[in-house]
């Protein structure tokens, strides 16, 4: 897509005031906390620090793309790590959303079974001021699971129940022996 | 929202081509390679230089190289992702393998390159503020006024070199290709520093091309620990590269050394303070003794300034045991049983 701009602008800035893509957020705008993370040619980066001039030619993925590439890529309706996120309730405010949610799509696509370890590594240039990055954390751990197709990990706030079958309803069996 | 000034942007397509660009315009221009240091200085105002040279399109500076006499070539637009990611890296010089992978975070690791970190600007947090912060305050010497913050009668600005690299690659005799006007030169990383917060080192408008590491014996091992608040983004409160390497037979020390950061405007290397480990037995308690005395002595030449973020008294405190941490990092390195096997 062709956009024009100053020199001086930044690509956080064209995406927002220029194209109208406000999904980036400007959060610190130096650097410190990742809300404005794009994928620039899949890789996350810091739209904020990035000289919108520089980015010519590069493919950026923002917030917005996440859902149009999962269905171009033949799946349906929302990533699913925007999916897990919602399902988690992994957020509050919401304004660390779309970094966390980039990060975490980077680093699926280059690694579809991390550890724990690994999750966190991979969001740990993403700043949370509300959530306390637990349900975050297991949003993309069941992304992993579901894509895997494995049995998703009991949240810490429902230890004894997997309310993650069949799309966040408990099993028949689990609610009747309560 | 913190909004760039204005500048242009030159995207020269080869070194000589960087040269000519910044004999011509002097003080007016700034190299960019990664931005994440040099943007968030714009921002604040701190560098406004009229046109910004993006090396982003000069072949050949990008990528890691083992030469064969065993040198390790990094080129100087290597992001610190691809450094600390890289096995020849780890396995060559583990110190800067574990330095590259401790700065900032994951999307400013895939954006600073380590030319960059080499070139990074000195810090303090009365300097790294906003136009609008600095003003209200009252400028610095570094950067617009006449007083220093941090040592009120002082002449000379003592902000901190706060690049994660530069005590790494001290301990690996690390040598620096620069291009300028009079062509190519090496210079060895101890001669770039120095002691000015202003401007830390020897080397300006000249382009950074390649960061090259002699090859490091059998028995060498390396370590980097970091404090910080937080285990991510944050610069260093104080960095500590350390080196050992085993004699032939792998049962003595052959060489240490022990190079710092985040303290004052150049990194320092203590010299009298790895030299305590010199010759002494593996796994000996003379070993571990030497390594406590080191520790001391580390304490006794470290004097923080409350120049950057973090309480100057506890980095002090913290010095001994960073330093610890580090020499042991490396004995440790050596005391597993592959590792013994192989030396
Ligand atoms: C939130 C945040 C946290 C950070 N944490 C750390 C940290 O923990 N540790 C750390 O060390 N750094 C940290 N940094 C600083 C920075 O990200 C890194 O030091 C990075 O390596 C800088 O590289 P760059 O390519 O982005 O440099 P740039 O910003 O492009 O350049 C930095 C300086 O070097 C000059 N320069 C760059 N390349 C060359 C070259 N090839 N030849 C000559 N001059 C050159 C530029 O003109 C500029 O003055 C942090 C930055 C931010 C914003
Ligand atoms: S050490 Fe002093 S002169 Fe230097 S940046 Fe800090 S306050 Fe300014
Ligand atoms: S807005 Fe870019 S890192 Fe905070
Ligand atoms: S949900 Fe508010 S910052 Fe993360």
């Amino acid at each position: 897509m062709d956009v024009a701009a100053p020199a001086h602008w930044t690509l956080l800035e064209v995406l927002r005031y220029r194209m109208g893509l406000t999904g980036s957020k400007q959060g610190c705008d130096k650097g410190d906390c990742g809300a404005c993370t794009v994928l620039v040619d899949g890789r996350p980066e810091l739209s904020c620090l990035t000289l919108a001039a520089l980015a010519e030619g590069k493919q950026i993925t923002t917030i917005e793309g996440l859902m149009p590439a999962h269905v171009a890529a033949g799946g349906e309706g929302a990533d699913p790590v925007q999916d897990a996120f919602d399902r988690c309730g992994a957020l509050q405010c919401g304004f660390c959303q779309p970094g966390m949610m980039l990060s975490a799509r980077a680093l699926l696509n280059g690694n579809a079974c991390p550890t724990k370890g690994e999750i966190k590594d991979a969001l740990s240039g993403n700043l949370c001021r509300c959530t306390g990055y637990t349900q975050i954390i297991q949003a993309v751990e069941l992304a992993v699971a579901e894509a895997a197709g494995v049995e998703p990990v009991s949240p810490a706030w429902a230890p004894h129940e997997n309310p993650w079958r069949s799309n966040g309803t408990a099993p028949a069996n689990e609610t009747t022996e309560r | 929202m913190l909004r760039l000034p204005k500048f242009e942007i030159a995207r020269p397509t080869s070194i000589d081509e960087v040269v000519a660009l910044l004999s011509e315009h002097g003080d007016d221009a700034q190299i960019i390679a990664g931005g994440t240091d040099l943007v968030p200085n714009m921002k604040h105002e701190l560098f406004t230089p009229k046109v910004v040279v993006s090396i982003a399109d000069v072949p050949d500076i990008a990528g890691v190289r083992v030469e064969s006499d065993g040198t390790l070539a990094i080129g100087a637009m290597t992001t610190l992702h691809d450094v600390a990611s890289d096995e020849r890296v780890r396995s060559i010089a583990p110190a800067l393998g574990h330095a590259t992978a401790l700065i900032s975070g994951p999307q400013l690791r895939r954006m600073g390159t380590l030319g960059g970190n080499v070139m990074l600007d000195t810090r303090c947090q009365w300097y790294n503020q906003t136009h609008f912060w600095r003003k209200s305050l009252g400028y610095c010497l570094k950067k617009d006024g006449t007083v220093c913050h941090v040592v009120q009668s002082g002449q000379k600005c003592v902000a901190a070199a706060s690049n994660d690299s530069a005590p790494a690659l001290m301990t690996l005799d690390a040598t620096l290709v620069f291009h300028g006007t009079d062509g190519r030169r090496e210079l060895p990383i101890d001669d770039l520093w120095r002691a000015d917060g202003i401007y830390n080192k020897h080397v300006s408008g000249e382009l950074l091309t390649e960061i090259r590491i002699p090859a490091t014996p059998r028995g060498h091992r390396g370590a980097y620990e970091k404090l910080r608040d937080r285990d991510s983004i944050d610069f260093p409160l104080l960095g500590v590269a350390a080196r050992v390497d085993w004699d032939d037979a792998g049962d003595r020390v052959a060489r240490a050394e022990v190079c710092l950061v985040a303290l004052q405007a150049r990194p320092v290397r203590l010299k009298k303070v790895a030299e305590l480990l010199v010759g002494k037995q593996r796994a000996s308690a003379e070993l571990d003794g030497a390594i406590e005395a080191s520790a001391e002595r580390a304490y006794k030449q470290c004097r923080p300034l409350p120049n950057i973020p973090g309480d100057h008294e506890y980095r002090h405190e913290m010095a001994p045991v960073f330093v610890r941490r580090a020499l042991r990092a490396c004995v440790r390195a050596s005391e597993n049983a592959s590792d013994a096997a192989g030396v």
